[in-house]
């Protein structure tokens, strides 16, 4: 199976709760601020559900392995 | 967003102004994929908008780009279009600013079927100023002006410029986010006046006065109520209620605007009459 990595330019997110709510997976978290943070990446199926609906060009998915 | 797509944005004006969760930035990187998808030339690329909270798309995207005034865009990128054919031309606009303001221009667009591709944001709602209602707030639904609920019918702004002669008509949602890129490089071939409507969301102007609580509610509210057209072929009037048609709604052939300003200047040109 393939693998993913998940990244989350923290400068650009303004906690909107869309990539966090979106995700099939739970793939990611919220700090204090409700900034995604990513919580486990290697449940991720590379769907890009979260990075083509972030607003602000926060995530990117890409394949590791 | 991937990296590739970088190059479409203006990096040192990120990030943009819009409010968190807004359905902007969304049709923005749908329009970065088509552009990459046409694998577009930036330098011969026009991007126009009028003014609204929409409109600051021309000052992220890094394309030849003119924000102009409220409701004029197309009438400039008609300007822009004519004295140069070759140039690929855009048009970013608000619900308010095609519909209300600049409705006028969107009619005479689609009229000439000048071969400029519009993106129309429909977020129900004037978001700039604050939530006022616009001629595509939906009926019943709550805005500044319309504290009781907007009593004017439902307008369907894709019937219109099908009406007025558009060659190329879409909807498509923020949610379906990758057939919007489809229906953006699907406008942008066709050689005529082509209109897309992106169905988006305001969360602070429009959801939060219409118990929608966040934006991830009102793009789940969109997956929900929009069906596909070719889907709805098979669905009844009932399963239909309260639901919005996406995809491509119309294709038509006619004489291109500035194809046919061509031929009578050379016409013309030649002596003729
Ligand atoms: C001639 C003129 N009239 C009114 C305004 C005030 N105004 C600015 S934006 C706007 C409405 C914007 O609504 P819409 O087009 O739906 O775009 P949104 O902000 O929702 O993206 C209005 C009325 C203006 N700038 N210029
Ligand atoms: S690509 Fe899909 S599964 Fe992976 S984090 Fe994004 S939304 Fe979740
Ligand atoms: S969608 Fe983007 S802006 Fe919104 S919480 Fe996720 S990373 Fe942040
Ligand atoms: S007011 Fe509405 S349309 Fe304007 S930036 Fe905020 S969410 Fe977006």
């Amino acid at each position: 199976m393939k693998k993913y990595q998940v990244k989350v330019n923290e400068k650009r997110c303004k906690a909107c709760g869309i990539c966090i709510g979106l995700c099939p997976k739970e793939v990611f978290g919220e700090d204090y601020l409700g900034k995604a943070v990513v919580k486990d990446d290697g449940k991720c199926t590379g769907c890009k559900i979260c990075e083509l609906h972030c607003p602000d060009y926060c995530v990117e998915v890409g394949e590791t392995a | 967003m991937n990296s590739a797509y970088e190059k479409y944005f203006r990096q040192d004006r990120l990030p943009h102004i819009w409010c968190p969760g807004c359905g902007n930035g969304i049709v923005l990187s749908a329009f970065a994929r088509a552009m990459e998808e046409l694998n577009i030339d930036q330098d011969k690329t026009v991007v126009v908008s009028g003014i609204g909270c929409s409109s600051r798309a021309t000052t992220y995207v890094d394309f030849n780009t003119l924000h102009t005034t409220h409701g004029r865009a197309l009438a400039f990128a008609t300007g822009v279009k004519l004295a140069n054919p070759e140039l690929n031309v855009f048009v970013f606009m608000g619900d308010g600013d095609s519909s209300a303001i600049g409705g006028n221009h969107l009619i005479h667009a689609s009229r000439r079927n000048i071969d400029i591709t519009a993106i129309i944001i429909d977020n129900n709602i004037y978001g700039m100023t604050g939530g006022q209602y616009s001629p595509l707030t939906p009926t019943g639904k709550k805005a500044t002006t319309a504290p009781y609920g907007m009593v004017e019918r439902n307008f369907d702004l894709c019937e219109l410029v099908k009406g007025a002669g558009a060659t190329f008509v879409a909807r498509g949602t923020v949610y379906h986010a990758k057939q919007l890129t489809d229906l953006i490089v699907a406008g942008a071939k066709n050689k005529g006046f082509s209109v897309i409507e992106a169905v988006s969301q305001c969360p602070i102007s429009y959801g939060r006065r219409n118990k929608m609580k966040n934006a991830l509610e009102m793009i789940n509210w969109q997956k929900e109520h929009a069906v596909n057209v070719k889907a709805a072929q098979k669905m009844n009037p009932e399963q239909l209620k309260d639901k919005f048609l996406i995809g491509e709604l119309y294709r038509a052939e006619a004489p291109e605007y500035t194809a046919e300003y061509d031929k009578l200047i050379e016409r013309v040109q030649k002596g003729g009459k």
